[in-house]
Protein backbone atom coordinates (compact mmCIF):
# COMPACT_ATOMS: atom_id res chain seq x y z
CA UNK A 1 0.00 0.00 0.00
CA UNK A 2 1.43 3.34 -1.04
CA UNK A 3 1.69 6.25 1.35
CA UNK A 4 1.73 8.84 -1.41
CA UNK A 5 -0.69 11.10 0.45
CA UNK A 6 1.97 11.65 3.14
CA UNK A 7 4.67 12.87 0.77
CA UNK A 8 5.80 16.46 0.44
CA UNK A 9 5.79 18.09 -2.98
CA UNK A 10 9.56 17.73 -3.22
CA UNK A 11 9.31 14.03 -2.39
CA UNK A 12 6.52 13.54 -4.94
CA UNK A 13 8.62 15.26 -7.60
CA UNK A 14 11.40 12.81 -6.83
CA UNK A 15 9.01 9.83 -7.07
CA UNK A 16 7.79 11.08 -10.46
CA UNK A 17 11.35 11.59 -11.64
CA UNK A 18 12.32 8.06 -10.60
CA UNK A 19 9.27 6.67 -12.33
CA UNK A 20 7.94 5.22 -9.07
CA UNK A 21 4.55 6.87 -9.44
CA UNK A 22 2.59 9.31 -11.57
CA UNK A 23 0.41 12.34 -10.84
CA UNK A 24 -2.60 10.05 -11.37
CA UNK A 25 -1.27 7.75 -8.65
CA UNK A 26 -0.73 10.63 -6.22
CA UNK A 27 -4.19 12.03 -6.93
CA UNK A 28 -5.79 8.65 -6.41
CA UNK A 29 -4.03 8.23 -3.03
CA UNK A 30 -5.21 11.68 -1.92
CA UNK A 31 -8.78 11.07 -3.07
CA UNK A 32 -8.85 7.81 -1.09
CA UNK A 33 -7.44 9.61 1.93
CA UNK A 34 -10.08 12.36 1.62
CA UNK A 35 -12.85 9.79 1.34
CA UNK A 36 -11.64 8.18 4.54
CA UNK A 37 -10.99 11.16 6.81
CA UNK A 38 -12.72 14.22 5.39
CA UNK A 39 -15.96 13.40 7.28
CA UNK A 40 -13.93 13.87 10.49
CA UNK A 41 -11.87 16.91 9.46
CA UNK A 42 -14.14 18.84 7.05
CA UNK A 43 -11.25 20.81 5.61
CA UNK A 44 -12.86 21.44 2.23
CA UNK A 45 -15.61 23.85 1.27
CA UNK A 46 -15.72 22.31 -2.21
CA UNK A 47 -14.19 18.87 -2.66
CA UNK A 48 -11.80 18.19 -5.52
CA UNK A 49 -13.78 15.37 -7.07
CA UNK A 50 -16.89 17.46 -7.18
CA UNK A 51 -15.49 20.71 -8.42
CA UNK A 52 -11.88 20.61 -9.51
CA UNK A 53 -10.58 17.12 -10.20
CA UNK A 54 -12.23 17.14 -13.60
CA UNK A 55 -10.13 20.14 -14.54
CA UNK A 56 -6.94 18.25 -13.85
CA UNK A 57 -7.11 16.30 -17.09
CA UNK A 58 -5.02 18.76 -19.04
CA UNK A 59 -1.90 18.82 -16.84
CA UNK A 60 -2.11 15.05 -16.45
CA UNK A 61 -1.78 14.47 -20.15
CA UNK A 62 1.53 16.30 -20.18
CA UNK A 63 4.53 14.06 -20.22
CA UNK A 64 5.95 13.53 -16.74
CA UNK A 65 9.52 13.83 -17.93
CA UNK A 66 8.89 17.48 -18.73
CA UNK A 67 8.38 18.36 -15.08
CA UNK A 68 11.87 19.80 -14.57
CA UNK A 69 11.48 22.13 -17.53
CA UNK A 70 10.89 25.72 -16.36
CA UNK A 71 7.17 26.35 -16.42
CA UNK A 72 6.31 22.88 -15.20
CA UNK A 73 7.89 23.40 -11.82
CA UNK A 74 4.95 21.91 -9.92
CA UNK A 75 3.99 19.37 -12.52
CA UNK A 76 1.44 16.93 -11.12
CA UNK A 77 1.54 18.39 -7.59
CA UNK A 78 -1.93 18.65 -6.00
CA UNK A 79 -2.53 22.09 -4.43
CA UNK A 80 -5.68 23.03 -2.48
CA UNK A 81 -6.93 26.61 -2.76
CA UNK A 82 -8.54 28.72 -0.04
CA UNK A 83 -12.11 29.52 -1.01
CA UNK A 84 -11.45 33.30 -1.30
CA UNK A 85 -9.14 32.89 -4.32
CA UNK A 86 -10.83 33.01 -7.72
CA UNK A 87 -10.63 29.89 -9.88
CA UNK A 88 -12.31 30.36 -13.24
CA UNK A 89 -15.74 28.74 -13.46
CA UNK A 90 -15.35 26.93 -10.09
CA UNK A 91 -17.28 27.76 -6.92
CA UNK A 92 -15.53 30.58 -5.03
CA UNK A 93 -17.68 31.63 -2.09
CA UNK A 94 -15.45 32.87 0.78
CA UNK A 95 -17.55 30.41 2.85
CA UNK A 96 -20.33 33.02 2.78
CA UNK A 97 -24.00 32.72 1.90
CA UNK A 98 -23.81 36.10 0.16
CA UNK A 99 -21.52 34.58 -2.52
CA UNK A 100 -23.52 31.38 -2.92
CA UNK A 101 -23.15 29.89 -6.38
CA UNK A 102 -20.49 32.38 -7.47
CA UNK A 103 -18.26 31.10 -10.27
CA UNK A 104 -15.60 33.69 -11.21
CA UNK A 105 -15.23 34.49 -14.91
CA UNK A 106 -11.43 34.64 -14.51
CA UNK A 107 -8.47 33.09 -12.66
CA UNK A 108 -6.55 34.85 -9.91
CA UNK A 109 -2.93 35.52 -10.90
CA UNK A 110 -1.67 32.88 -8.43
CA UNK A 111 -4.00 30.33 -10.05
CA UNK A 112 -2.72 31.21 -13.51
CA UNK A 113 0.82 30.73 -12.18
CA UNK A 114 -0.06 27.36 -10.61
CA UNK A 115 -1.62 26.17 -13.88
CA UNK A 116 1.43 27.31 -15.86
CA UNK A 117 3.65 25.45 -13.39
CA UNK A 118 1.68 22.26 -14.03
CA UNK A 119 0.03 22.02 -10.59
CA UNK A 120 -3.21 20.11 -10.04
CA UNK A 121 -5.85 22.39 -8.52
CA UNK A 122 -7.19 20.15 -5.80
CA UNK A 123 -10.34 21.54 -4.20
CA UNK A 124 -11.33 24.72 -2.37
CA UNK A 125 -10.68 24.81 1.36
CA UNK A 126 -12.98 25.94 4.14
CA UNK A 127 -12.38 29.22 5.97
CA UNK A 128 -13.92 31.76 8.29
CA UNK A 129 -16.43 33.78 6.25
CA UNK A 130 -14.48 36.42 4.24
CA UNK A 131 -11.41 35.43 6.34
CA UNK A 132 -13.01 36.99 9.44
CA UNK A 133 -11.91 34.78 12.29
CA UNK A 134 -9.24 32.74 14.02
CA UNK A 135 -11.02 29.39 14.34
CA UNK A 136 -12.76 28.44 11.09
CA UNK A 137 -16.04 28.41 13.02
CA UNK A 138 -17.39 31.38 11.04
CA UNK A 139 -17.90 29.35 7.84
CA UNK A 140 -21.40 29.25 6.35
CA UNK A 141 -20.84 25.51 5.74
CA UNK A 142 -19.46 23.87 8.90
CA UNK A 143 -16.52 24.36 11.25
CA UNK A 144 -13.30 22.63 10.18
CA UNK A 145 -11.72 20.43 12.86
CA UNK A 146 -8.13 20.17 14.01
CA UNK A 147 -6.60 16.87 12.75
CA UNK A 148 -4.66 16.53 16.04
CA UNK A 149 -7.87 16.64 18.11
CA UNK A 150 -11.15 16.87 16.26
CA UNK A 151 -12.87 18.48 19.27
CA UNK A 152 -10.63 21.49 18.67
CA UNK A 153 -10.43 24.30 16.13
CA UNK A 154 -7.76 24.23 13.38
CA UNK A 155 -7.22 27.99 13.67
CA UNK A 156 -8.23 30.48 11.05
CA UNK A 157 -9.04 31.90 8.83
CA UNK A 158 -7.12 29.55 6.49
CA UNK A 159 -8.07 26.65 8.80
CA UNK A 160 -9.24 24.44 5.93
CA UNK A 161 -5.93 24.77 4.07
CA UNK A 162 -3.88 24.05 7.23
CA UNK A 163 -6.07 21.10 8.29
CA UNK A 164 -6.05 19.57 4.77
CA UNK A 165 -2.23 19.70 4.62
CA UNK A 166 -1.80 18.42 8.21
CA UNK A 167 -4.27 15.57 7.61
CA UNK A 168 -2.50 14.55 4.36
CA UNK A 169 -5.62 15.28 2.30
CA UNK A 170 -3.55 17.38 -0.08
CA UNK A 171 0.17 17.89 -0.76
CA UNK A 172 0.24 21.65 -0.32
CA UNK A 173 -2.18 24.60 -0.15
CA UNK A 174 -2.62 28.32 -0.63
CA UNK A 175 -3.98 30.51 2.16
CA UNK A 176 -4.34 34.23 2.72
CA UNK A 177 -3.15 36.22 5.73
CA UNK A 178 -4.52 39.57 6.89
CA UNK A 179 -3.72 39.35 10.61
CA UNK A 180 -2.31 35.84 11.00
CA UNK A 181 -4.70 33.76 8.89
CA UNK A 182 -1.91 31.62 7.39
CA UNK A 183 0.48 31.47 10.37
CA UNK A 184 -1.95 30.87 13.25
CA UNK A 185 -3.70 27.83 11.64
CA UNK A 186 -0.32 26.51 10.44
CA UNK A 187 0.90 26.72 14.04
CA UNK A 188 -2.20 25.07 15.50
CA UNK A 189 -2.14 22.25 12.90
CA UNK A 190 1.62 21.60 13.04
CA UNK A 191 2.49 22.64 9.48
CA UNK A 192 4.51 25.42 7.83
CA UNK A 193 2.82 28.69 6.82
CA UNK A 194 4.38 31.81 5.29
CA UNK A 195 2.92 35.29 4.99
CA UNK A 196 5.15 36.92 2.40
CA UNK A 197 6.11 40.61 2.43
CA UNK A 198 3.20 42.91 1.55
CA UNK A 199 3.36 43.26 -2.23
CA UNK A 200 5.44 40.10 -2.83
CA UNK A 201 2.57 38.01 -4.24
CA UNK A 202 -0.11 39.38 -6.56
CA UNK A 203 -3.58 39.64 -5.04
CA UNK A 204 -5.41 39.92 -8.34
CA UNK A 205 -8.33 37.55 -7.93
CA UNK A 206 -8.11 37.34 -4.14
CA UNK A 207 -11.45 38.50 -2.77
CA UNK A 208 -10.38 41.51 -0.70
CA UNK A 209 -10.71 41.73 3.08
CA UNK A 210 -8.30 44.54 4.13
CA UNK A 211 -6.35 45.81 1.15
CA UNK A 212 -3.43 47.34 3.07
CA UNK A 213 -2.82 44.04 4.92
CA UNK A 214 -3.86 41.03 2.76
CA UNK A 215 -1.24 38.64 1.33
CA UNK A 216 -1.51 35.20 -0.29
CA UNK A 217 1.01 32.59 0.85
CA UNK A 218 1.89 28.88 1.08
CA UNK A 219 0.81 26.31 3.69
CA UNK A 220 2.99 23.21 3.39
CA UNK A 221 4.28 20.10 5.16
CA UNK A 222 7.83 21.45 5.40
CA UNK A 223 10.01 24.50 4.76
CA UNK A 224 11.38 23.27 1.40
CA UNK A 225 7.86 22.95 0.00
CA UNK A 226 7.10 26.52 1.07
CA UNK A 227 10.18 27.68 -0.89
CA UNK A 228 9.05 25.64 -3.91
CA UNK A 229 5.56 27.18 -3.87
CA UNK A 230 6.90 30.71 -3.30
CA UNK A 231 9.14 30.33 -6.36
CA UNK A 232 5.97 29.83 -8.40
CA UNK A 233 3.63 32.46 -6.91
CA UNK A 234 5.92 35.42 -6.05
CA UNK A 235 6.47 38.35 -8.37
CA UNK A 236 5.18 41.63 -9.72
CA UNK A 237 1.84 41.69 -11.57
CA UNK A 238 0.58 44.70 -13.46
CA UNK A 239 -3.00 43.71 -12.62
CA UNK A 240 -2.31 44.29 -8.90
CA UNK A 241 -0.93 47.83 -8.64
CA UNK A 242 0.09 47.22 -5.01
CA UNK A 243 2.32 44.31 -6.01
CA UNK A 244 5.97 45.31 -5.71
CA UNK A 245 8.32 45.51 -8.68
CA UNK A 246 11.16 43.88 -6.76
CA UNK A 247 13.28 41.03 -8.16
CA UNK A 248 12.32 37.58 -6.82
CA UNK A 249 15.22 35.38 -5.71
CA UNK A 250 15.30 31.59 -6.06
CA UNK A 251 14.05 30.67 -2.58
CA UNK A 252 15.30 27.11 -2.89
CA UNK A 253 18.85 28.51 -2.85
CA UNK A 254 18.21 29.99 0.62
CA UNK A 255 17.59 26.52 2.08
CA UNK A 256 21.03 26.29 3.66
CA UNK A 257 21.65 24.54 6.96
CA UNK A 258 23.61 27.34 8.57
CA UNK A 259 22.68 30.01 11.10
CA UNK A 260 26.20 30.70 12.30
CA UNK A 261 26.50 34.34 13.32
CA UNK A 262 22.85 35.06 12.48
CA UNK A 263 21.53 37.77 14.82
CA UNK A 264 18.11 36.87 16.20
CA UNK A 265 16.01 39.22 18.35
CA UNK A 266 13.60 37.84 20.94
CA UNK A 267 11.04 40.54 21.77
CA UNK A 268 10.30 40.64 25.49
CA UNK A 269 6.79 42.07 24.86
CA UNK A 270 5.72 38.71 23.37
CA UNK A 271 6.23 36.77 26.57
CA UNK A 272 3.25 38.20 28.34
CA UNK A 273 0.73 37.18 30.95
CA UNK A 274 -1.75 34.83 29.29
CA UNK A 275 0.81 32.94 27.22
CA UNK A 276 0.58 29.20 27.83
CA UNK A 277 3.66 28.07 29.82
CA UNK A 278 4.07 25.09 27.47
CA UNK A 279 4.20 27.46 24.47
CA UNK A 280 6.68 29.72 26.25
CA UNK A 281 8.92 26.80 27.13
CA UNK A 282 8.80 25.35 23.58
CA UNK A 283 9.97 28.69 22.14
CA UNK A 284 12.74 28.98 24.74
CA UNK A 285 13.98 25.50 23.81
CA UNK A 286 13.83 26.36 20.09
CA UNK A 287 15.88 29.51 20.72
CA UNK A 288 18.40 27.35 22.59
CA UNK A 289 18.60 24.98 19.59
CA UNK A 290 19.37 27.90 17.27
CA UNK A 291 21.91 29.31 19.74
CA UNK A 292 23.66 25.93 19.89
CA UNK A 293 23.81 25.99 16.09
CA UNK A 294 25.68 29.26 16.18
CA UNK A 295 22.98 31.94 16.07
CA UNK A 296 23.33 34.96 18.36
CA UNK A 297 20.01 35.33 20.18
CA UNK A 298 19.38 38.45 22.24
CA UNK A 299 16.43 40.25 23.77
CA UNK A 300 14.92 43.08 21.75
CA UNK A 301 12.12 45.52 22.57
CA UNK A 302 9.11 46.23 20.36
CA UNK A 303 7.46 48.72 22.72
CA UNK A 304 4.28 49.40 20.68
CA UNK A 305 3.27 45.71 20.56
CA UNK A 306 0.51 46.21 23.11
CA UNK A 307 -1.40 48.43 20.65
CA UNK A 308 -1.31 46.01 17.70
CA UNK A 309 -4.69 44.34 18.28
CA UNK A 310 -6.45 47.70 18.74
CA UNK A 311 -4.86 49.20 15.62
CA UNK A 312 -5.69 46.08 13.63
CA UNK A 313 -9.36 45.90 14.58
CA UNK A 314 -9.84 49.53 13.50
CA UNK A 315 -7.87 49.41 10.24
CA UNK A 316 -8.87 45.90 9.15
CA UNK A 317 -12.58 46.44 9.85
CA UNK A 318 -12.57 49.89 8.23
CA UNK A 319 -11.07 48.48 5.05
CA UNK A 320 -13.36 45.44 5.20
CA UNK A 321 -16.45 47.61 5.51
CA UNK A 322 -15.51 49.39 2.25
CA UNK A 323 -14.42 46.23 0.44
CA UNK A 324 -17.63 44.41 1.38
CA UNK A 325 -19.82 47.23 0.11
CA UNK A 326 -19.70 45.48 -3.28
CA UNK A 327 -21.89 42.62 -2.02
CA UNK A 328 -25.24 44.18 -2.78
CA UNK A 329 -27.16 41.47 -4.62
CA UNK A 330 -26.76 43.15 -8.01
CA UNK A 331 -23.85 41.53 -9.89
CA UNK A 332 -23.23 38.18 -8.23
CA UNK A 333 -24.17 35.90 -5.38
CA UNK A 334 -27.26 35.91 -3.22
CA UNK A 335 -30.17 38.33 -3.66
CA UNK A 336 -33.06 38.71 -1.24
CA UNK A 337 -36.23 38.51 -3.28
CA UNK A 338 -39.52 40.38 -3.18
CA UNK A 339 -38.57 44.02 -2.52
CA UNK A 340 -40.09 46.89 -4.41
CA UNK A 341 -37.17 49.24 -3.82
CA UNK A 342 -33.46 49.02 -4.49
CA UNK A 343 -32.42 50.19 -0.99
CA UNK A 344 -34.58 47.57 0.74
CA UNK A 345 -33.26 44.86 -1.58
CA UNK A 346 -29.64 45.76 -0.76
CA UNK A 347 -30.26 46.04 3.02
CA UNK A 348 -32.12 42.71 3.17
CA UNK A 349 -29.60 40.94 0.93
CA UNK A 350 -26.76 42.03 3.22
CA UNK A 351 -28.71 41.40 6.42
CA UNK A 352 -29.55 37.91 5.24
CA UNK A 353 -26.36 37.05 3.38
CA UNK A 354 -23.65 37.99 5.91
CA UNK A 355 -22.93 35.90 9.01
CA UNK A 356 -22.60 37.28 12.55
CA UNK A 357 -18.85 38.02 12.47
CA UNK A 358 -19.05 39.74 9.08
CA UNK A 359 -21.85 41.96 10.41
CA UNK A 360 -19.86 42.75 13.55
CA UNK A 361 -16.85 43.84 11.48
CA UNK A 362 -18.89 45.80 8.95
CA UNK A 363 -20.56 47.75 11.78
CA UNK A 364 -17.28 48.34 13.64
CA UNK A 365 -15.49 49.43 10.45
CA UNK A 366 -18.32 51.65 9.23
CA UNK A 367 -18.45 53.26 12.68
CA UNK A 368 -14.67 53.87 12.75
CA UNK A 369 -14.90 55.64 9.39
CA UNK A 370 -18.09 57.58 10.10
CA UNK A 371 -18.25 61.34 10.45
CA UNK A 372 -17.32 62.51 13.94
CA UNK A 373 -15.36 59.37 14.86
CA UNK A 374 -12.83 59.15 12.01
CA UNK A 375 -10.07 61.16 13.76
CA UNK A 376 -10.49 59.48 17.14
CA UNK A 377 -10.40 55.93 15.75
CA UNK A 378 -9.20 55.52 12.16
CA UNK A 379 -6.63 58.33 12.02
CA UNK A 380 -5.35 57.52 15.50
CA UNK A 381 -4.95 53.85 14.52
CA UNK A 382 -3.01 54.81 11.37
CA UNK A 383 -0.62 56.88 13.48
CA UNK A 384 -0.05 54.08 15.99
CA UNK A 385 0.53 51.79 12.98
CA UNK A 386 3.49 54.04 12.14
CA UNK A 387 4.87 53.46 15.67
CA UNK A 388 4.56 49.68 15.25
CA UNK A 389 6.36 49.82 11.91
CA UNK A 390 9.14 51.98 13.43
CA UNK A 391 9.68 49.39 16.19
CA UNK A 392 10.52 46.80 13.53
CA UNK A 393 12.66 49.24 11.49
CA UNK A 394 14.71 49.87 14.64
CA UNK A 395 14.95 46.19 15.58
CA UNK A 396 16.12 45.16 12.10
CA UNK A 397 19.01 47.63 12.32
CA UNK A 398 20.47 45.30 14.93
CA UNK A 399 18.96 41.90 14.09
CA UNK A 400 18.60 39.72 10.97
CA UNK A 401 15.34 38.22 12.16
CA UNK A 402 12.98 38.05 15.12
CA UNK A 403 11.53 34.97 16.79
CA UNK A 404 8.26 34.81 18.75
CA UNK A 405 5.55 32.28 19.48
CA UNK A 406 2.99 32.22 16.62
CA UNK A 407 0.01 31.94 18.95
CA UNK A 408 -0.26 32.39 22.74
CA UNK A 409 -1.89 28.96 23.15
CA UNK A 410 -2.26 25.67 21.31
CA UNK A 411 -5.61 24.91 19.60
CA UNK A 412 -8.65 25.71 21.74
CA UNK A 413 -11.93 23.78 21.83
CA UNK A 414 -14.68 24.30 19.28
CA UNK A 415 -17.20 26.75 20.76
CA UNK A 416 -14.83 27.94 23.50
CA UNK A 417 -14.52 31.52 22.26
CA UNK A 418 -17.53 31.99 19.99
CA UNK A 419 -19.57 33.99 22.49
CA UNK A 420 -16.68 36.32 23.36
CA UNK A 421 -15.42 38.08 20.20
CA UNK A 422 -12.74 40.03 22.08
CA UNK A 423 -11.05 36.90 23.44
CA UNK A 424 -11.11 35.48 19.89
CA UNK A 425 -9.48 38.69 18.55
CA UNK A 426 -6.75 38.41 21.19
CA UNK A 427 -5.67 34.99 19.83
CA UNK A 428 -4.11 36.95 16.90
CA UNK A 429 -2.00 39.05 19.26
CA UNK A 430 1.39 37.75 18.02
CA UNK A 431 0.67 37.62 14.29
CA UNK A 432 -1.03 40.98 13.64
CA UNK A 433 2.07 43.21 13.85
CA UNK A 434 3.69 41.61 10.77
CA UNK A 435 0.69 42.61 8.65
CA UNK A 436 0.62 46.15 10.07
CA UNK A 437 4.35 46.55 9.34
CA UNK A 438 4.12 44.72 5.97
CA UNK A 439 6.99 42.37 6.83
CA UNK A 440 7.27 38.63 6.01
CA UNK A 441 6.68 36.05 8.75
CA UNK A 442 6.56 32.26 8.87
CA UNK A 443 5.25 29.75 11.39
CA UNK A 444 7.21 26.49 11.75
CA UNK A 445 6.40 23.56 14.06
CA UNK A 446 8.51 23.71 17.24
CA UNK A 447 7.02 21.18 19.64
CA UNK A 448 3.90 19.71 21.20
CA UNK A 449 1.94 20.22 24.40
CA UNK A 450 1.37 17.40 26.91
CA UNK A 451 -1.98 16.84 25.16
CA UNK A 452 -0.13 16.27 21.88
CA UNK A 453 -1.19 19.57 20.29
CA UNK A 454 1.28 21.31 17.94
CA UNK A 455 3.09 24.52 18.91
CA UNK A 456 4.44 26.95 16.30
CA UNK A 457 7.37 29.33 16.26
CA UNK A 458 7.14 32.56 14.28
CA UNK A 459 10.14 33.92 12.38
CA UNK A 460 9.93 37.51 11.10
CA UNK A 461 12.36 39.46 8.94
CA UNK A 462 12.82 42.65 6.93
CA UNK A 463 10.58 43.50 3.97
CA UNK A 464 11.49 41.33 0.94
CA UNK A 465 13.92 39.26 3.00
CA UNK A 466 12.02 35.97 2.98
CA UNK A 467 15.42 34.35 2.35
CA UNK A 468 16.59 34.85 5.95
CA UNK A 469 13.33 33.30 7.16
CA UNK A 470 13.80 30.28 4.88
CA UNK A 471 17.40 29.85 6.01
CA UNK A 472 16.54 30.06 9.73
CA UNK A 473 13.44 27.88 9.45
CA UNK A 474 15.15 25.25 7.32
CA UNK A 475 18.14 25.01 9.66
CA UNK A 476 15.85 24.66 12.68
CA UNK A 477 13.57 22.13 10.97
CA UNK A 478 16.40 19.90 9.76
CA UNK A 479 17.87 19.82 13.26
CA UNK A 480 14.62 19.05 15.10
CA UNK A 481 12.27 17.05 12.82
CA UNK A 482 9.02 18.18 14.49
CA UNK A 483 7.50 18.40 11.00
CA UNK A 484 7.71 14.64 10.51
CA UNK A 485 5.11 13.90 13.23
CA UNK A 486 1.66 13.02 11.95
CA UNK A 487 -1.75 13.21 13.65
CA UNK A 488 -3.53 9.93 14.34
CA UNK A 489 -6.81 10.08 12.51
CA UNK B 1 -14.30 58.16 24.35
CA UNK B 2 -18.06 57.84 23.90
CA UNK B 3 -21.02 55.70 24.82
CA UNK B 4 -21.64 53.02 22.23
CA UNK B 5 -25.30 52.04 22.29
CA UNK B 6 -28.20 50.66 20.27
CA UNK B 7 -28.89 54.01 18.59
CA UNK B 8 -25.36 54.14 17.18
CA UNK B 9 -25.63 50.55 15.91
CA UNK B 10 -28.92 51.38 14.17
CA UNK B 11 -27.45 54.52 12.61
CA UNK B 12 -24.29 52.68 11.49
CA UNK B 13 -26.30 49.78 10.04
CA UNK B 14 -28.20 52.31 7.97
CA UNK B 15 -24.93 53.78 6.67
CA UNK B 16 -23.74 50.23 5.85
CA UNK B 17 -27.07 49.42 4.09
CA UNK B 18 -27.43 46.30 6.18
CA UNK B 19 -30.63 45.20 7.91
CA UNK B 20 -30.22 43.95 11.47
CA UNK B 21 -32.82 42.31 13.69
CA UNK B 22 -33.56 43.81 17.12
CA UNK B 23 -31.72 40.94 18.74
CA UNK B 24 -28.64 41.49 16.54
CA UNK B 25 -28.71 45.23 17.27
CA UNK B 26 -28.83 44.67 21.03
CA UNK B 27 -26.04 42.07 20.95
CA UNK B 28 -23.81 44.19 18.70
CA UNK B 29 -24.24 47.22 20.97
CA UNK B 30 -22.97 45.21 23.94
CA UNK B 31 -20.15 43.39 22.10
CA UNK B 32 -18.88 46.47 20.26
CA UNK B 33 -18.96 48.59 23.44
CA UNK B 34 -16.68 45.96 24.95
CA UNK B 35 -14.35 45.91 21.95
CA UNK B 36 -14.22 49.72 21.73
CA UNK B 37 -13.37 49.90 25.42
CA UNK B 38 -10.37 47.66 24.71
CA UNK B 39 -9.43 49.74 21.66
CA UNK B 40 -9.39 52.94 23.76
CA UNK B 41 -5.98 51.73 24.91
CA UNK B 42 -4.78 53.55 21.77
CA UNK B 43 -5.20 56.85 23.60
CA UNK B 44 -2.25 55.94 25.78
CA UNK B 45 0.06 55.98 22.74
CA UNK B 46 1.78 59.31 22.17
CA UNK B 47 1.32 60.11 18.50
CA UNK B 48 2.10 63.81 18.53
CA UNK B 49 4.03 64.62 15.36
CA UNK B 50 3.58 61.06 14.00
CA UNK B 51 2.46 60.70 10.39
CA UNK B 52 -0.33 58.18 9.72
CA UNK B 53 0.55 55.02 7.72
CA UNK B 54 -2.06 54.10 5.15
CA UNK B 55 0.26 51.86 3.16
CA UNK B 56 3.54 50.25 4.18
CA UNK B 57 5.35 50.40 0.85
CA UNK B 58 6.39 53.62 -0.86
CA UNK B 59 3.62 53.67 -3.40
CA UNK B 60 3.00 55.85 -6.39
CA UNK B 61 0.19 56.10 -8.86
CA UNK B 62 0.53 53.49 -11.57
CA UNK B 63 -0.40 54.57 -15.07
CA UNK B 64 -0.80 52.39 -18.12
CA UNK B 65 -1.03 53.17 -21.82
CA UNK B 66 -4.44 54.50 -22.76
CA UNK B 67 -5.07 51.58 -25.10
CA UNK B 68 -8.06 49.31 -25.46
CA UNK B 69 -7.30 45.84 -24.17
CA UNK B 70 -9.24 42.63 -24.16
CA UNK B 71 -11.64 42.54 -21.20
CA UNK B 72 -14.60 40.46 -19.99
CA UNK B 73 -17.32 40.09 -22.57
CA UNK B 74 -20.87 41.02 -21.63
CA UNK B 75 -22.07 37.42 -21.34
CA UNK B 76 -19.29 36.54 -18.87
CA UNK B 77 -19.80 39.72 -16.85
CA UNK B 78 -23.52 38.96 -16.54
CA UNK B 79 -23.11 35.24 -15.92
CA UNK B 80 -23.32 35.49 -12.12
CA UNK B 81 -26.08 38.13 -11.97
CA UNK B 82 -29.10 37.19 -9.83
CA UNK B 83 -31.30 38.94 -12.41
CA UNK B 84 -30.56 40.36 -15.83
CA UNK B 85 -32.35 41.65 -18.90
CA UNK B 86 -30.67 41.87 -22.28
CA UNK B 87 -27.21 43.31 -21.72
CA UNK B 88 -28.06 44.73 -18.28
CA UNK B 89 -28.09 43.85 -14.59
CA UNK B 90 -31.70 44.10 -13.43
CA UNK B 91 -32.54 45.69 -10.06
CA UNK B 92 -35.73 46.86 -8.32
CA UNK B 93 -36.98 50.38 -8.93
CA UNK B 94 -34.51 53.10 -7.87
CA UNK B 95 -36.50 56.28 -8.62
CA UNK B 96 -39.97 56.62 -7.10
Amino acid sequence: MSELHKLTANQLKQEYKNGKTTPQGAMQALLERIEKIEPKVKAFAHLPERCLAKRCQAPLTQKIDRFEVPGTFLHGIPVAIKDNICVKDELTTCASKILEGFRPPYDATVIEKLRNAGAILFGKTNMDEFAFGSSCENSCYYPTRNPWDTARIPGGSSGGSAAAVAADEVTMALGSDTGGSIRQPASLCGVVGLKPTYGRVSRYGLIAFASSLDQIGPITKDVSDAALLMNVIAGHDERDTTSADVAVPDYIKSLTKNVKGLKIGIPKEYFIKGIDPEVKSAIEIAVKVLTDLGAICKEVSLPSTEYAVSVYYIIATAEASSNLARFDGVRYGYRHQGEASMIDMVANTRGDGFGAEAKRRIILGTFALSSGYYDAYYLKAQKVRTLIKRDFDEAFKKFDCIITPTSPTAAFKIGEKTSDPLSMYLSDIFTISANLAGIPAMSVPCGFTKDNLPIGMQILSKPFDEETIFRTAFTYEQNTQWHTRKPKL
Amino acid sequence: MMKFDKTIVEYTAKLARMKLSDKETRELALQLADILKYIEKLNQADTSGVEPTSHVLPIKNVFRQDKVKKSLNIADALKNAPEKEGDFFKVPRIIE
